[in-house]
This record gives structure tokens, C-alpha cells and sequence, in this order.
């Protein structure tokens, strides 16, 4: 092979090598979904203060997949952001609040309609505390907020379906008809811990749980517990 | 494959190696035993007594000391094969090697085939093969299973009086577990006591899903509408970890948990204490059933209609139960 033929075949396989790596760094090592920092809000050792909705479809504000359920939440300076992993001190007080916008029902495994790991293992439901909510009973259960790993698992009680005021586009707020949950938990050492929702709300895929149930930055997100 | 290394070269004249001469030709076949059977013996004895006792899945149950045991006779077994390869093959290197400037090594018609060599190697590793499938066979059957599910109706069975029956739930992307001989709570954590033989019932309320309980030695496919049973009987108090070992959708890979085996009162007064516990939640359970049949309205994607509830023979798990 002559000198130039040996030159380009190095260059395009040094390209592709170069290609593979910016694809594997791009693709498994950075975030997928941006993060909302909660670190540097509060000074260190103080309680931080979560809040973040849900809702029964997002709407047209944040990409092609309008009728999917999904979280927002609301980053330090005010701002709802539509992003699933949230980055909180270790060992800290997390005060979290969720207003939850989606109408509900009986869950597939009332199990999860029992709060726990929050501390008291207790939930506010509209300001009045709950251990156990009955799924089969109200307008059941919209959406699960729990983080298996920590043991947290907290039901987000569902409006009434019938209301004339549901939110239909992200993100809400308080013209639509809501319930307002707060709970209370402590982070544990620095670690990835992800969350999720067990209510296979993913309308029309399989036993509901495709679709925002199984892409990241809708149901499910990560805590992302720093030092 | 060559027959340098048989008995039959060691007659042969100086055309099997240039490094000897006619009449001095060793007997390869001997060294090559002698040396095999040393290191074999001196490998098969370091594992058995050195690395045998930490193979994994340990000895907190019976299964798993049974398959750690398997294991082990497996290895104990593969050893001395591989080793025979390997020093054949180095006895080769360094014993009929081309030396520079010599002669070419040893090679036409009796590098060919050695029917000695083909027929030993023949029978030798079918032995071996047989013996093990033999020997895998009678494992499933003398330990009940080894610790796999073994689908609904079991056919290898324990003998034990008492049988301690928990309920393992995959759900995309937890196990739960329920205790039917204690009133049928349902709980995320998974505790058994010391000593005592436990049926695992494993089902799912959606997808393949896969419990495999690492330490104990059991591992169940949790198949939607199966009871998939497997037996195992604790020998060790301590802590195992719990991981779905069936690709099950986004989160599978932060689907484990962790289990304890502790004290038979221990585990009497964590059962009784979380029977009392979760009784409220425990009474808005469907009925205890050993399988359960997810809401249709989920499965095809709408949303928990309470016109649609098929109940017997299965129940319907998560959907409003019909009054009776």
C-alpha cells in the first residue's frame, strides 16, 4: 500500500475510534436528562426544600411526546424544569413537596398504597396525614413517588377525573384542580438512587408500564446524593 | 494431534527428536503422566481446601452448600483436564522443539494418529461427561431442586414437617413479599428463620421477571399467573441479596434488595410485629392467592376500569375485589 493509502486508512481509523469514544462518553457516562442542583440553594447542613408536580400529559412545551404523564420540578430560583435527576446533600432533611395535577385509581398492588421510609412513615395528604391510602376507595392513586433502594414509597392520591379544570399542559399550577402532598426524608451517603413511579401509568403499552414508564426523564429519574 | 508424547515413540529411532539419539529415546508417555499426576493432585488439593470453602453461592442454606459442593466437584474435575492439556503442551514445547540449525521436528506418518491416544482421549472425557450429567441429575433430585423454581407442582419435593410458604411478587421494578401462614401481610423486606425448609411461591403482576436470591441459592423465574415453587432450606443466619436476574425493562437493573436470615424467635417476632403493623393495609390486599391476574385494563394500556374483574379461580390483584 502505497505511503498516502496507509496515511488515510490510519486517519479514518483513528476517526472512528475517536467517533466510538465521544459515542460511548456521550451516550453512558454524561446525564441524559439535565439535573436540577438543590446543593447550593440552602446553606450547608439546612433542610432542603423539594418540590416538584405531576401531571397526566405534559403537553406541547416539552417535546414530541405531548400525552405522556411525567414530573417537573421546580429548581431553586422558581423555575419548573423538566428534568428527573436531583442533586441533594447527603445526610440532610429533605422536605418534599408534590402537587399532583393526574386523576387516579385502584392500584395494581395496594402495597404501594402504604407510606414508608418517609420519617413518622407518613405523608400530608392536603394537610391531613396519612399511613395507608386506599386505592380502592376516592379517586385512588395517580402516581407513586418511591425510591425502592432507600424503602421510600409515598402514593400520590388522584383528583377527581371529572373536574373541568385538569391540567392538560405542563406545567401546572394552581388554576387546575390538585392534591398537595409533603413528606419528609433523609438522605443517606453519596450515591445514585434511583426513583420511580408503581403505578403503570403509561397509557396504551403493555401491562402500562412502557412508554414514560420506561424512558428516562418521565416517571423516573434519579436522587443524586452528593458529599 | 501428534503421537510425539506416546508410549509407541519411545521405541521409536532418532527420527521422533533430533535432540536424542536411537536407543535413548525416553519414555514420554511416563514423564508426561508423572508430571500431570503431581501437579493435579497438588492443584486439585489447593483448590479443594484453600479456594473450595469461599466459592460462591457460600453454605447459608442447603442449596446452596449443595451447589458450592458441585461447584467445587466440578472443578476438581476440569483441573486435572486442563492441567494435562497444558503440560502436554509445554512437555511438547520444550521437549520436541526445533533446535536451531537442526533437524526438522518429528512429523509425517506418525504425527498423524495415534489410536491409543484418539480412544483414550475418547473414552476418558466421555467418562467424564457422563459421569457429570449423572452426577448434575442426581443433585437436582437429592437437594429438591437445587434451588430452581420447579413450576407449580414440584416434583422433587421436601421431606420436612414444617414448611414455611413465602410469596415473592416481581412488578416492574420491586419484589414484595407475602406471608400467607401470617395473615397474608405483604412486605418489601424478605426475612426467613434459621433452620427451617422455605417453599418460595414466585409470581409476577406484569412481566418476566427473574428472583434470584444470591446466598440462599434460589433463583425462580416470576412468570405473570405461575406459581413457580423452589425449596431451600437455611442453615446460617445472615444477610443475601436479592436481584432480578430476568431483563425486565428500565429500572431492572436497580430491582434487588436485601434479605435476612435470622433466629426462628427473631423471625417470629418480626413477622407477628409486621402482621400487626400492616394490617391496615394488609385487609385492602386481594385475598391471598398463589397467583394473581394483573388488571386487564393496565395490561392493555387503559386505566383501571373496575367493570373488568375476572376473579376465580385466580385473583385479580390490584382491582376493586367483588363483594362475596
Amino acid at each position: 500500500m502505497s505511503y498516502g493509502g496507509r496515511l488515510t486508512t490510519f486517519l479514518v481509523m483513528l476517526a472512528a475510534v475517536i467517533g466510538l469514544a465521544v459515542y460511548v462518553v456521550a451516550t453512558y457516562f454524561l446525564p441524559q436528562s439535565g439535573v436540577t442542583d438543590f446543593t447550593s440553594a440552602q446553606p450547608a447542613g439546612a433542610s432542603v426544600n423539594l418540590t416538584v408536580q405531576t401531571f397526566g400529559q405534559i403537553g406541547p412545551n416539552y417535546g414530541a411526546q405531548q400525552t405522556w404523564v411525567s414530573y417537573m420540578v421546580q429548581a431553586p430560583n422558581g423555575q419548573w424544569q423538566h428534568n428527573t435527576v436531583w442533586k441533594v446533600p447527603a445526610h440532610t432533611t429533605i422536605h418534599m413537596t408534590v402537587h399532583q395535577y393526574d386523576s387516579g385509581g385502584p392500584l395494581r398492588n395496594q402495597q404501594w398504597g402504604r407510606v414508608q421510609g418517609t420519617v413518622g412513615n407518613i405523608e400530608v395528604l392536603n394537610g391531613k396525614a396519612i399511613h395507608v391510602y386506599d386505592s380502592n376507595s376516592g379517586n385512588g392513586v395517580g402516581h407513586t413517588f418511591a425510591i425502592p433502594t432507600l424503602g421510600i414509597n409515598v402514593p400520590l392520591v388522584g383528583v377527581d377525573s371529572n373536574a373541568t379544570n385538569i391540567c392538560s399542559s405542563a406545567p401546572c399550577n394552581s388554576s387546575s384542580v390538585s392534591n398537595t402532598i409533603t413528606f419528609t426524608f433523609i438522605t443517606p451517603g453519596p450515591g445514585e438512587y434511583p426513583w420511580q413511579c408503581f403505578v403503570p401509568c403509561g397509557l396504551g403499552y403493555l401491562f402500562g408500564n412502557g412508554g414514560p414508564m420506561s424512558n428516562a426523564n418521565y416517571m423516573g429519574g434519579f436522587l443524586d446524593v452528593v458529599q | 494431534m501428534t503421537d510425539a508424547a506416546t508410549p509407541t515413540d519411545a521405541a521409536e529411532p532418532a527420527a521422533s527428536g533430533p535432540a536424542h539419539s536411537a536407543g535413548s529415546e525416553p519414555r514420554h508417555f511416563v514423564r508426561i503422566f508423572a508430571i500431570w499426576l503431581v501437579l493435579a493432585l497438588v492443584a486439585d488439593l489447593l483448590f479443594w481446601f484453600l479456594v473450595g470453602p469461599h466459592v460462591p453461592p457460600g453454605v447459608m442454606t442447603s442449596t446452596a452448600e449443595e451447589n458450592q459442593f458441585d461447584f467445587n466437584i466440578l472443578m476438581v474435575i476440569a483441573l486435572p483436564v486442563l492441567i494435562g492439556v497444558w503440560v502436554y503442551l509445554g512437555y511438547s514445547i520444550v521437549t520436541w522443539r526445533a533446535s536451531k540449525g537442526g533437524a526438522d521436528p518429528v512429523g509425517g506418518e506418525q504425527a498423524r494418529t495415534h489410536l491409543g491416544v484418539q480412544t483414550g482421549w475418547i473414552a476418558i472425557t466421555s467418562v467424564i461427561v457422563l459421569f457429570l450429567a449423572g452426577y448434575g441429575t442426581y443433585s437436582l433430585v437429592e437437594t429438591h431442586g437445587a434451588g430452581g423454581g420447579q413450576g407449580p407442582n414440584p416434583v422433587w419435593t421436601p421431606t420436612a414437617a414444617h414448611i414455611l410458604p413465602v410469596q415473592v411478587i416481581g412488578q416492574q421494578w420491586a419484589f414484595t413479599y407475602r406471608y400467607p401462614t401470617f395473615g397474608g401481610f405483604e412486605s418489601k423486606d424478605l426475612v426467613v428463620p434459621v433452620d427451617t425448609t422455605i417453599a418460595f411461591h414466585v409470581t409476577s403482576l406484569d412481566v418476566i421477571h427473574s428472583f434470584w436470591a444470591y446466598q440462599l441459592s434460589i433463583k425462580a423465574d416470576a412468570n405473570p399467573q405461575i406459581d413457580n415453587v423452589a425449596y431451600t432450606t437455611t442453615n446460617h443466619t445472615g444477610s443475601f441479596t436479592v436481584r432480578c436476574s430476568e431483563l425486565c425493562g428500565l429500572w431492572h437493573g436497580a430491582m434487588y434488595n436485601y434479605g435476612r436470615v435470622v433466629s426462628k424467635q427473631g423471625f417470629e417476632n418480626w413477622a407477628t410485629t409486621t402482621e400487626k403493623a400492616t394490617a391496615a393495609n394488609t385487609k385492602l390486599l386481594p385475598p391471598f392467592a398463589w397467583t394473581y391476574v394483573p388488571d386487564a385494563n393496565g395490561a392493555d394500556g387503559g386505566y383501571y376500569n373496575d367493570t373488568v374483574v375476572p376473579y376465580s379461580p385466580s385473583e385479580v390483584y390490584g382491582a376493586k375485589q367483588p363483594a362475596s
